[in-house]
């Protein structure tokens, strides 16, 4: 006989041997395929996981870390791009002045300026994500994977 | 000769310019049939080949639900950050910015650094909690920890009204290109388009659309970089040398059209600056905040997030993606200013009149022309024709799963259905979708369908992005906040784009606009936060509790990645 559970069928393992594994891996299963939200009888345990980690005080710290980071980052891009735009709306004649003697308007390194700097607020975010966020959620993951 | 953008061209301009949009002149115009165009029909002929065989291998290998929604999580962060860039490097985004800025010199530059900026900000707010939160739709995201019936039912509208939106211009898009491109009838163009996306979607689900995406991405770059080195050969690898030709050109085009000599030196200066496209502070917020915030809203560009094996991947794609993108953009930029050294001058390019042969658009396909000659121009168009086959392949796979998982799987079936029923109302969905795309491509075969990129833009970061912003930051917010928060943002936009010039006063014929900005963004975006803000916090229902309280496991989840699904064994 096959028990399915609820929560256990969206995906592919749906079908689960009832006497040989029961709710347990069931509950680690539809953890994985179904939203908190709903009735899931199996999901206790990994509840109880979800929970042990949120009192981590190395979560915590993460989450403060990382939340920080994110949210500075975010407002310098938002900053620097709304700056741009404002700068276009406002004053355009500042941007279409030339560099010295040359062709190139200052509105040039400035416009492509907006654009690098996109690209390495993203590649430091990334590398601070390896080196500093990654090693912590290791950590974690491994001590309630267990 | 060259003429002004007025408003209305630059608000079109502004609408079409949208990443993936399709050209202004093809959405707008009737673009004149050319002479049959071999070489590109050639070339185009291997890609489809090439495509069809790799299809025909992803078909081998698409076998669950999990396969053809995501490529069962099996894309790696590099293979992801090509496809990611290759939906954004669209038509538009290579012919549309380079005549953007053969145009009118320096405004090409501010879409690119729109389009760009959209991309650090998906990455540090959502690109991760997207991958450990998601399975196959950004509505598993929002519905996390919400009653599943109602957040799906509104997730799946919004993701279909985006997508439709955006499939009529792609298809319209496509007929007037490749009517232009490759001297094939229009119907001939829109039918090939929905043919050829569904043999890609049907049969290689996820695995053929992301494959097709890379190549033409590959493709797409290698084209622009030999351009690029070729505009910049020519001028001594000095920028400065080739802005101060462009400079020339353009006085020289102005005192032949009977300018004094300094207004024809200003109106040649005036390509290093901002020109006319920006006006009141207001729309250009707003225009700014539509770009921004539209793509972390995108349904078929999320999609692509649950199509990497973790959150570390996830990251990884959007810093290659953002590369890759930012590089397109300085080559886009160096071509836009070779054509105006290259075409702007050469009679063989020209009208009588003195604007571009087949219009205004063909300015980086005319440079391939003197570039490379007939050789290169057949291969500039193949690869711009293939631009579009991936967009409107990766769009179709995106409403396909919002039917299929959204509203099939989980409200119908509330979760029972298994991943071959699943996998069967997808395929059927495909079928259909593409039928409807064929059909309103040639409806709107004479309509001006520009706005609908820039509507789709503006819902998706209306509705999508406060609802998925809030749904996974904000503990307090609620099923009914939500809902109603995602639907007004998502009507109001609508509603203001009817009001809008764009509408009202282009489309419609009336004097006035009733809302007489360009775009809605800077209202219904905020309105869209505040409303899923203030009925959350009234909402004193039982499933209100529910929600909040289980936002802690659901951030354990969005942070740690425990409980996240994994890839499927390949």
């Amino acid at each position: 006989m096959l028990f399915v559970g609820p929560g256990c069928n969206r995906g592919e393992a749906a079908l689960v041997p009832a006497g040989v594994v029961g709710a347990a891996v069931c509950g680690q299963m539809g953890a994985m395929t179904m939203s908190i939200g709903e009735v899931d009888p199996g999901g206790i345990a990994h509840s109880e996981r979800l929970a042990r980690v949120a009192a981590d005080p190395r979560y915590q710290k993460l989450v403060a870390r990382r939340s920080r980071f994110t949210w500075m980052l975010t407002a310098i891009m938002l900053i620097v791009f709304f700056g741009y735009i404002l700068t276009i709306a406002f004053n355009k004649q500042f941007l279409a002045r030339p560099i010295g003697d040359g062709a190139t308007s200052i509105g040039i390194p400035i416009g492509l300026g907006v654009i690098l700097i996109g690209i390495a607020l993203t590649g430091i975010y990334v590398w601070r994500a390896n080196t500093d966020f990654d090693p912590i959620v290791r950590a974690i993951r491994e001590d309630v994977e267990q | 000769m060259i003429r002004s953008p007025s408003p209305r061209v630059g608000l079109f301009l502004f609408a079409v310019l949208l990443p993936t949009a399709a050209l202004a002149d093809a959405l707008t115009g009737q673009a004149e049939q050319q002479a049959t165009n071999w070489p590109a029909i050639m070339m185009f002929s291997a890609f489809v080949l090439a495509t069809l065989g790799i299809t025909r291998w992803a078909a081998s290998r698409t076998k669950t639900a999990a396969d053809f929604y995501t490529a069962g999580g099996g894309i790696t962060g590099f293979q992801n950050g090509l496809a990611i860039a290759g939906d954004y490097m669209s038509a538009a985004s290579f012919l549309g910015i380079s005549a953007q800025i053969f145009a009118d010199g320096y405004d090409g530059l501010i879409y690119s650094t729109g389009f760009l900026v959209g991309w650090p900000i998906i990455l540090f707010l959502l690109a991760e909690r997207l991958r450990n939160l998601g399975r196959y739709t950004f509505a598993d995201v929002v519905s996390f920890r919400f009653a599943q019936t109602p957040v799906r039912l509104f997730a799946a509208s919004s993701t279909l009204v985006v997508v439709i939106f955006y499939l009529i211009a792609q298809m319209v898009g496509a007929g007037q290109l490749i009517k232009l491109l490759f001297g094939l009838p229009y119907e001939y163009a829109v039918v090939i388009v929905g043919v050829l996306m569904t043999c890609y979607v049907l049969f290689g689900g996820m695995i053929a659309t992301t494959w097709v995406q890379i190549i033409k991405a590959v493709l797409l770059l290698g084209c622009a970089t030999f351009m690029a080195l070729a505009v910049l050969w020519n001028f001594g690898f000095s920028p400065d040398a080739l802005f101060g030709r462009a400079i020339e050109v353009k006085t020289g085009i102005a005192s032949a059209a009977g300018a004094s000599p300094a207004e024809a030196a200003e109106k040649g200066r005036s390509i290093m600056g901002p020109g006319g496209f920006i006006k009141d502070p207001l729309s250009a917020i707003s225009f700014g905040m539509a770009l921004m915030f539209g793509t972390a809203g995108l349904p078929h560009i999320l999609m692509r997030f649950f199509t990497v094996p973790d959150a570390k991947a996830a990251r990884k794609s959007v810093l290659w993606a953002t590369g890759w993108i930012g590089y397109f953009y300085l080559l886009t930029f160096i071509i836009g200013f070779g054509a105006i050294t290259m075409i702007a001058t050469n009679p063989a390019f020209l009208e009588p009149d003195g604007s571009l042969r087949g219009g205004g658009n063909m300015a980086a396909i005319h440079l391939a022309n003197a570039i490379g000659g007939d050789f290169f121009l057949g291969f500039v168009c193949a690869v711009a024709f293939a631009t579009i086959l991936a967009v409107v392949a990766g769009l179709t796979l995106a409403g396909a799963s919002a039917v299929s998982h959204d509203l099939y799987a989980s409200v119908v079936r509330k979760g029972q259905a298994t991943s071959a029923e699943e996998l069967r109302v997808s395929r059927r969905t495909v079928f259909a979708l593409a039928i409807v795309a064929i059909l309103l491509g040639i409806i709107f075969e004479k309509q001006n369908v520009a706005f609908m990129v820039s509507l789709a833009f503006a819902l998706a970061a209306s509705g999508n992005f406060p609802v998925l912003l809030l749904s996974v930051l904000w503990p307090g917010c609620t099923t009914r906040g939500v809902v109603a928060g995602g639907s007004v943002g998502l009507l109001l936009a609508l509603l203001l784009t009817i009001l809008s010039p764009t509408i009202w006063v282009s489309v419609f014929g009336y004097a006035e606009p009733i809302f007489p900005y360009t775009s809605p963004t800077i209202f219904s975006m905020p309105l869209a936060f505040f409303t899923i803000w203030l009925v959350s916090i009234l909402d004193r229902s039982g499933r209100a509790a529910v929600d909040r309280e289980a936002y802690v496991e659901q951030r354990v989840r969005s942070e740690t990645g425990i409980g996240a699904v994994e890839a499927s064994a390949h």
